[in-house]
């Protein structure tokens, strides 16, 4: 039941996400009679400080928050599973490298890490998910790593061996659709991950630039209204609340259903 | 041990190599992109002699090392302080702040760990654990400005920020450690439970232990190591995570520096920032599992 609630509220954001450019409505409309407007019956969640339908932003910032989310989980996803992979397969010099790279990474703060490449990058959607893209793939590379590791002493691969396949053929062949369940499961949680640190981001300042609608860049022009229009700040918050929970019931679930132990 | 140690100077010469290249990933020219266009040459040389821009890489990773030794790291373009007295004055908040969200965290968290376990299945349980999974998923970015629109602002209980006043570290602390203190729940939960079903819990209850004393005194003392652990390393992330509370509340740590220099395109104390919270981090938590392994010989022995 309740991931049948989760699934549905990520499958409505994901749907506003998606139709975004195709919806009546102009989320960077000035409407000067409605500034700082509590919701109303034209408005329903209310106006910010520029008169603009607070509803509407929410929409838009809905498919920069799936955009950036999506993009981000599928780079490092991909990334971290190659990297992780091909090190724990081919062991050796290579696998020490990447091992020793993975630590000096997970040795640094990950949010850290993402503000300063973002700091330094520049605002704008490509650099948001470099910057958390480049943070993200240690995950799924000690992972894929592991995995790999305990994978292949398996009789397929020495079968494998034996019948002449190619180094790159019984990685992508033979190990890595055995490693779908928990790297699913792992970008599920990524998801909810990736989106708060997208709003992070852009409640500091270094996400998508105004007059751009971001979940996160909204709480924080909400936050200097607080008094006067706690709802600017207040429906982004539940927007990125609901999804974030949605998606880590999914996750849940996920890792239920696939029977796959955490093993960190 | 010695290789343990060994592994973890490797480490920090690596965070400290990565913090190096940071600079140096800035798309083109970092002078033209702190000054902008309009620019004179001679400012444009002088700021590219005095971040070294001018010598050859290995040259400057090699003088940046050595700096790094003597704890100079340059001074900031904005003021001309020195970084590292511009650092020591900030530390102290954000040391404060992270203790603080530590404390709440574990106050927070135990007791609702222990009453989950002990009354497992029940709705005290599902209450408990629906809170734990709230408590990760709201940002504290949203977390911070709803506890000052409650506390602060319509209560008038709390300061609404900074450092000055009285009681301003309340609402700072419980938004920094709100995350921290849901995951800490879970664990004492599973923890404590999985300690329950063991013998000498049997022994203590068929002693005639009253029921306290056998959870508080014989239960929680052995599930003390995971947690502490935990809390070990999440103690380092707090110092990474205070980097947005510290904006929200303008609390003066090193997070709200950090923000204002790259604001500021302050480069040297940008550096210096990242630089320290990260060495912090990686010391808190090599420390960590160093007392670990003395703590229990079982992983000694590995």
């Amino acid at each position: 039941m309740k991931q049948r609630i989760a699934f549905v509220i990520l499958l409505v954001w994901v749907a506003a996400a998606l139709l975004e450019p195709l919806l009546p409505i102009s989320p960077n409309e000035i409407h000067l009679p409605a500034i700082l407007a509590a919701p109303s019956a034209d408005f329903w969640l209310g106006n910010d400080a520029l008169g603009r339908s607070v509803a509407e932003r929410l929409i838009a910032g809905a498919r920069i928050a799936f955009v950036v989310a999506f993009s981000t989980v599928f780079v490092s996803a991909l990334a971290g599973t190659v990297i992780g992979a091909v090190s724990g397969y081919a062991g050796g010099a290579l696998d020490h490298l990447v091992s020793r790279v993975i630590d000096i990474m997970l040795a640094f703060p990950g949010i850290l890490l993402a503000i300063a490449l973002a700091a330094i990058l520049g605002p704008g959607i490509e650099n948001l998910i470099i910057a958390i893209s480049s943070v993200g793939w240690v995950g799924y590379a000690r992972l894929a790593r592991s995995q790999a590791m305990t994978l292949r002493t398996r009789e397929h691969i020495t079968a494998a061996i034996a019948l002449g396949s190619g180094q790159g053929r019984i990685v992508f062949r033979h190990l890595l659709p055995l490693m779908m369940a928990p790297l699913l499961v792992e970008a599920s949680f990524g998801l909810a991950a990736v989106i708060v640190a997208e709003a992070g981001l852009s409640f500091l300042g270094l996400g998508v630039q105004p007059p751009q609608a971001s979940w996160g860049s909204m709480i924080r022009e909400g936050a200097g209204f607080l008094l006067v229009a706690p709802h600017l700040a207040i429906f982004p918050g539940i927007a990125i609340m609901l999804v974030v929970l949605s998606a880590n019931l999914l996750g849940d679930w996920m890792r239920d259903r696939l029977d796959v132990r955490q093993n960190l | 041990m010695t290789s343990r140690l060994l592994s973890a100077l490797i480490t920090l010469l690596g965070v400290v190599t990565l913090v190096f290249f940071l600079i140096h990933l800035i798309p083109g020219d970092p002078v033209e992109y702190i000054l902008g266009d309009s620019a004179r040459p001679a400012d444009r040389n002088a700021l590219r002699q005095q971040l070294g821009l001018d010598q050859p890489l290995l040259q400057q990773y090699r003088s940046y090392l050595a700096n790094l030794l003597s704890l100079n790291l340059g001074n900031s373009l904005h003021s001309n302080q020195s970084v590292t007295a511009l650092l020591a004055e900030r530390f102290p908040a954000t040391l404060e702040l992270a203790l603080a969200a530590f404390i709440i965290a574990v106050l927070i968290a135990v007791p609702l760990g222990v009453m989950a376990a002990r009354r497992r299945g029940t709705a005290w349980d599902s209450s408990a654990m629906t809170l734990s999974l709230l408590g990760v998923s709201i940002p504290n970015f949203w977390l911070g400005p709803m506890l000052i629109l409650l506390f602060s602002l319509w209560l008038g209980w709390t300061p609404v920020s900074g450092r000055e006043q009285p009681g301003s570290l309340i609402l700072p602390a419980i938004t920094l450690g709100a995350s921290l203190s849901a995951v800490l729940a879970r664990m004492v939960r599973s923890t404590l439970l999985e300690v329950l079903n063991e013998d000498y819990i049997r022994t203590a209850r068929a002693k005639g232990l009253k029921e306290s004393s056998v959870i508080w005194r014989h239960a929680l003392m052995n599930t003390m190591l995971p947690v502490v652990t935990l809390l070990g390393l999440q103690l380092g992330a707090l110092l990474a995570g205070a980097v947005i509370t510290e904006t929200v509340f303008s609390w003066p740590g090193i997070g709200s520096l950090l923000i204002e220099s790259i604001q500021k395109r302050d480069y040297p104390l940008v550096q210096g920032c990242v630089l320290l919270v990260a060495v912090s981090y990686l010391l808190i938590n090599t420390t960590t599992d160093l007392l670990y392994q003395l703590l229990d010989p079982r992983i000694r022995r590995q």
